[in-house]
């Protein structure tokens, strides 16, 4: 067949379909040959093999059909190479947390707080007993400081962004406050997750006059100080992509600008709101200091986030891992961290598909 | 349900930017006026400020008056939107709403406004304005689906529907077949010739036999330069503007010599 095609004027030489797995190959004997001389290990090999193949295969590219497409076969190779760079990190975290945290997933974990169990239980788990204790309040305690939050600032983020987009060119003032609320949103999107919530507390401590003052909503506070701009930048981008003749074909039929917005603008931008949102959920949902130091951390639960402490799942991580319930059998304690760590995984996989699902919802319709 | 429309020295600006100037004309009522000129000779613009779709821009006003039935536009306390609900527009590219089946887009206006239909009522209306439109046959079997479903032609006639819903006094359209092949553009034309005996039509054009085959009126604008404003050169009948222009300018452009 190679033959026959080089014969054409318009075919040039063609590399065979399956080179990069060849050279794949080739890449992954030759990086374990190079790293045994050095003395062998995983790492090493790894890295022999990814240079070799990124530089390799342009290579026998290039000599095989040309150096423009050895150029192009570098920038591919390198983008092989970056793609399993990239699933690394990804796959070997869910490995490890799925691994090490299923074990640990039971009615128990799920359906029961920490409240009344102490080293002495834990100890006697470790030696055949049955291990009490779970992480019932902290996931009570997520759900409740992250949807308090969410509450709060998805409508000031939307509401603020709407201004932005559909409201600040509309007069001078507008605008000379349009330009300071992008100001003040680019600063807090750099404010670190700690300073966020020790503003919450020391707001709450003003305002309640008690210095001892933490729980949950507080935590909500700080949380929605993180989220807001998040939210109102990405909500904001997906509002300027709404064709601006959207709008125009609605107020030549006599549609007031509010309706407008509510009922064409948003409809149609709502399935990059809803993932911007549920990114800004994930973004704060992980957050522990911000949580240690505006809701506290206790064993029981706790429904209630405008009175007494709540814990969340990333501080049931934090003090189980830190602070093992029995000091001597910590490994009780580890199970429960890495079930809750993959329990917080799968509360962040169930948003972004309800957010998918909300993005299907309304996304703008095709076919025929 | 069709109304006329007196222009009094009417000057467009964008910001400082004079865009049209000192324009005054009389629009009939139940007859196709035609804007023609070359780009950027200000057609569209003043066209937009005949249902105040113009200050949507920032920074753009009018100075003068556009006289509905007497009534003037832009005068104090006038609420824009009660004028658009008046004067519909259709727009060059059509731009049916993305997140709506064909029913709910011509239904827009109505549902939009949050006015309360009976059902009955509503399917009368998608009925008798996609008639109008001359598109019921091709979508009575999916009314469902939606609406940026259908071709290019069928897009802009679903727009022309959706504006007729509202039921109007005066239809504006800005080139609204550019977008088209000629086929739509035939079935958009016919539907021109319907609508003149209820409505009040304005259509901006760059096809010139366009405007000769579905007006009855025809304005000529033009631009002396870059920067300079927009003028009216010449109103007259369509046949008179085709055929003995009384300007020069008109009769270079009418004819396809200009410069």
């Amino acid at each position: 067949m190679s033959i026959a095609t080089t014969s054409s004027k318009l075919i040039g030489r063609q590399a065979p379909r399956w080179l990069p797995l060849l050279i794949g190959l080739c890449a992954l004997i030759l990086g374990a040959a190079l790293s045994a001389l050095i003395g062998f290990s995983i790492g090493l090999w790894a890295v022999f093999a990814g240079l070799i193949f990124v530089i390799a295969g342009p290579v026998v590219v290039g000599m095989l059909e040309g150096s423009r497409k050895g150029k192009d076969a570098f920038a591919r190779y390198l983008i092989y190479g970056a793609f399993l760079l990239a699933l690394i990190p990804l796959v070997s975290v869910i490995w490890v947390v799925l691994g090490r945290g299923v074990p640990g997933l039971s009615g128990n974990l799920l359906g029961t707080s920490m409240n009344g169990v102490s080293g002495v239980t834990d100890n006697e788990a470790a030696q055949g007993g049955p291990a009490y204790g779970g992480a019932y309040h902290a996931i009570v305690g997520t759900v409740m400081i992250t949807f308090w939050a969410t509450l709060m600032s998805v409508p000031i983020g939307l509401l603020t962004a709407v201004f932005l987009t559909e409201y600040s060119d509309s007069n001078r003032a507008f605008r000379w406050m349009g330009r300071v609320i992008t100001f003040l949103v680019d600063v807090m999107t750099g404010i670190p997750s700690i300073v966020a919530g020790l503003f919450a507390v020391a707001l709450f401590v003003q305002v309640l006059g008690d210095p001892s003052a933490r729980f949950g909503f507080i935590a909500s506070i700080a949380l929605s100080v993180l989220m807001i701009p998040t939210v109102v930048r990405n909500t904001e981008e997906m509002l300027k992509i709404v064709p601006n003749e959207l709008r125009e074909a609605s107020y030549a039929l006599g549609v007031r600008k509010w309706r407008t917005i509510t009922k064409v603008v948003i409809p149609t931008a709502m399935s990059g709101i809803s993932s911007g949102v549920t990114l800004a959920i994930a973004r704060v949902i992980g957050e522990t200091a911000p949580i240690l130091v505006t809701a506290g951390f206790v064993a029981s639960i706790n429904f209630n986030a405008f009175s007494g402490w709540m814990t969340t799942l990333p501080t049931f991580i934090y003090y189980q891992i830190m602070n093992p319930t029995s000091p001597t059998n910590p490994q009780v304690s580890e199970d429960r961290a890495w079930a809750s760590a993959l329990i917080l995984i799968i509360l962040v996989m169930i948003l972004n598909l309800a957010a998918r699902l909300i993005a299907k919802i309304f996304a703008p319709k095709t076919g025929r | 349900m069709s109304k006329r429309i007196d222009v009094e020295h009417l000057k467009v600006y964008y910001g400082d930017f004079l865009a049209v100037d000192d324009i005054t004309m009389q629009i009939e009522p139940r007859a196709v006026t035609a804007f023609i000129g070359p780009s950027g000779c200000g057609k569209s613009t003043f066209l937009r400020t005949l249902n105040r779709m113009h200050e949507v821009i920032p920074g753009a006003y009018v100075e003068g008056k556009v006289n509905l039935d007497g009534e003037n536009l832009y005068a104090k306390g006038v609420d824009p939107v009660r004028v658009r609900s008046q004067v519909g527009m259709v727009f060059q590219r059509p731009n049916p709403f993305p997140t709506m089946s064909i029913r709910d887009n011509v239904l827009a206006g109505v549902k939009l406004n949050s006015r309360r239909i009976a059902r009955s009522d509503a399917d009368e209306l998608v009925e008798s304005s996609l008639r109008s439109a001359n598109l019921w046959n091709e979508v009575k079997d999916r009314l469902d689906k939606p609406g940026s479903g259908l071709s290019g032609g069928q897009q802009q006639r679903l727009c022309i529907a959706r504006s007729i819903a509202v039921r109007p006094d005066v239809i504006l359209m800005d080139e609204p077949c550019s977008a088209l092949d000629p086929i739509s553009t035939l079935a958009v034309e016919d539907l021109i010739n319907e609508l003149k005996a209820e409505y009040t039509v304005v259509i901006v054009t760059h096809n010139m036999q366009q405007a000769a085959r579905v007006s009855d009126k025809t304005a000529f604008f033009n631009i002396a330069g870059t920067g300079k404003p927009g003028r009216l050169i010449e109103y007259a009948p369509t046949q008179e503007i085709f055929n003995k222009p009384q300007e020069k300018a008109t009769e270079d452009y009418v004819s396809g010599r200009f410069g």
